[in-house]
């Protein structure tokens, strides 16, 4: 059950070059809104848009293809897109509503829509949660640190960050490439993370991320009845294209490893808390 | 349907934005009626005078312990129901009737409230301000499974509830700085933002990723607790949010 239900699971990228272009990998993200935008699936989604400061995220509600392109691609820090799952359905008046998020996000969506103890009349507003795969996330002063102190490099000059093959890496304006070992970046990770038992977004409708897959390619876990639905008209329309899971590399025994030892690590963890400091009192588990 | 249930709203101190809610389900007010549920007592919508026996009283409002009728009519919910649920904040929490100190018109000695599990044993807690209707929705279908459904049934209301039923015997106090010492002090807050959503008073904003409260804003409904799937999570209920969203979405057809 480490990758969660899914009723398929297939390799894709976009089929429109300006998506790629700033895509993280295979711009699922930003094609499935932009596909569901056109067909009238969605009114909007909630996205991590671009904010004042370079990679630092800002949830915002993107209803034109503009801002879907704007927000493209990756910035790993927090982006708390829940913050915004009431307020769209008020001032921006949106009835179907898009939302893409990490996989605490999609429980806390999932979660939202079972107990909508302060979300009136939300739960039936959503029309497609995209999960992004996730081992953790750090604070912004965390991205900070590791690429202006640990990568010696401004923020200000940075054109892609990503995390993959074991580093954190580090892409600048002029073309430079920076990479940091994944160990020197552990100790940045927020501690909320460390509980986190979902490395695939078990709950969204579609889930992807770029472990399995090659450069410029996305694995893309199809889920949900609503799912199935959406994405099988946008392949139909021509929105991607896709290559069986089977007959790419790494495949889909590295997202199995890499969610396993997520899980298996965070597990532990979790269990720990409850022994923790050997002093007889137990931290608190979320998990009821 | 010979098979229903017995519901009450019993109204304490409260604005009647619980019953409100609850009426805000609009013809899925009418389908409980009709399928699921009588309603033997509701001083604003039900001709009923004294509290009778029911299987399920909700409980608006904190209870004025400077009225000594208050006081006499929580001890008699609790007699005659064989489930109590405190619908919405002030009756799990006192919510905003915690800053009352009397003076007001027209019985200014009436300056003390509590939530009413300070007074009665509580079964379910529905916390918000105003609790949504489909919280209020939610919780009836499965109280309704809970004591009229098959096996499996119950065993689904029973682990849908059971986060309620904890919340009712954690304590009667809730306040924004929950989320900060129940989530955040604990290591377990990964900025997600549904405290900041849920919240009725925009009293959370996120700052770089997590919730900043603005604590003379919070009127303590516990919402944002509630909310947060850090405070209470079952893989076993939410896993199959699907089915269960499909199955509450059936028993409401008229």
């Amino acid at each position: 059950m480490v990758l969660g239900n899914y009723k398929q699971v297939i390799a894709a990228r976009s089929t429109d070059p300006e998506i790629l272009r700033k895509a993280q990998d295979g711009g699922i993200v930003t094609q499935l809104f932009a596909y569901a935008l056109d067909e009238g699936i969605i009114d909007g989604a909630i996205v991590a848009g671009p904010s004042d400061e370079p990679f630092k995220p800002e949830p915002m509600v993107a209803t034109t293809r503009e801002e879907l392109l704007a927000s493209r691609g990756t910035r790993y820090s927090i982006s708390p897109n829940m913050a915004l799952i009431k307020e769209v359905t008020r001032s921006y008046g949106l009835d179907k509503v898009g939302l893409v998020g990490t996989p605490c996000q999609m429980q806390a969506l999932r979660k939202g829509q079972l107990y909508p103890v302060g979300l009136r009349d939300v739960a039936d507003k959503i029309a497609l949660a995209v999960g992004i795969f996730c081992m953790e996330n750090f604070p912004y002063q965390g991205i900070i640190q590791l690429v202006e102190d640990h990568g010696a490099t401004k923020l200000d000059n940075v054109s892609k960050l990503d995390i993959g093959k074991g580093k954190f890496w580090i892409y600048t304006e002029r073309g430079a490439t920076v990479d940091l070992p994944l160990k020197v970046t552990h100790k940045y990770e927020q501690p909320g993370c460390h509980v986190c038992l979902d490395y695939v977004a078990n709950l969204a409708d579609i889930s992807t991320g770029s472990v399995g897959t090659p450069d410029g390619w996305s694995s893309v876990f199809v889920r949900s009845a609503k799912g199935d639905d959406i994405w099988a008209k946008a392949i139909a329309a021509g929105a991607f294209e896709t290559k069986p899971m089977d007959s790419v590399k790494p495949g889909i025994d590295l997202v199995t490893k890499l969610a396993t030892d997520k899980i298996t690590k965070n597990q532990k963890y979790l269990e720990s808390r409850a022994t923790e400091y050997g002093v007889g009192k137990a931290l608190r588990n979320p998990y009821i | 349907m010979a098979d229903k249930i017995t519901v009450g709203h019993v109204h304490m101190s409260g604005c009647t934005g619980c019953l409100v809610s609850f009426a805000d389900t609009y013809e899925g007010l009418l389908t409980i009626l009709d399928k699921y549920a009588d309603l033997v007592y509701c001083l604003t919508l039900a001709d009923v005078r004294h509290i009778p026996e029911m299987d399920v009283a909700l409980v608006e409002g904190s209870v004025c312990i400077n009225d000594h009728l208050s006081v006499e009519e929580i001890i008699e919910t609790r007699k005659n129901a064989k489930i109590v649920v405190a619908l919405g904040g002030c009756a799990c929490y006192g919510n905003i009737t915690r800053f009352c100190r009397g003076g007001q018109m027209n019985q200014p000695q009436h300056e003390g409230f509590l939530p009413i599990g300070d007074l009665i044993d509580v079964d379910v807690y529905i916390p918000g301000c105003a609790p949504t209707p489909q919280q209020i929705r939610n919780v009836c279908v499965m109280a309704y499974l809970l004591l009229k459904g098959n096996d499996e049934q119950k065993a689904l209301a029973g682990a849908y509830l059971t986060p309620f039923m904890n919340l009712a015997k954690a304590g009667t106090e809730a306040c924004g700085c929950d989320i900060m010492t129940q989530v955040i002090n604990q290591g377990l807050c990964m900025g997600c933002g549904s405290c900041a959503a849920a919240c009725p008073v925009r009293a959370i904003s996120m700052e770089y990723g997590k919730p900043q409260i603005e604590r003379d804003l919070c009127i303590k409904c516990g919402a944002c607790y509630a909310q947060c799937p850090r405070s209470f999570f079952s893989f076993d209920v939410v896993n199959q949010y699907e089915g269960i969203m499909d199955a509450i979405d059936a028993a409401m057809q008229p």
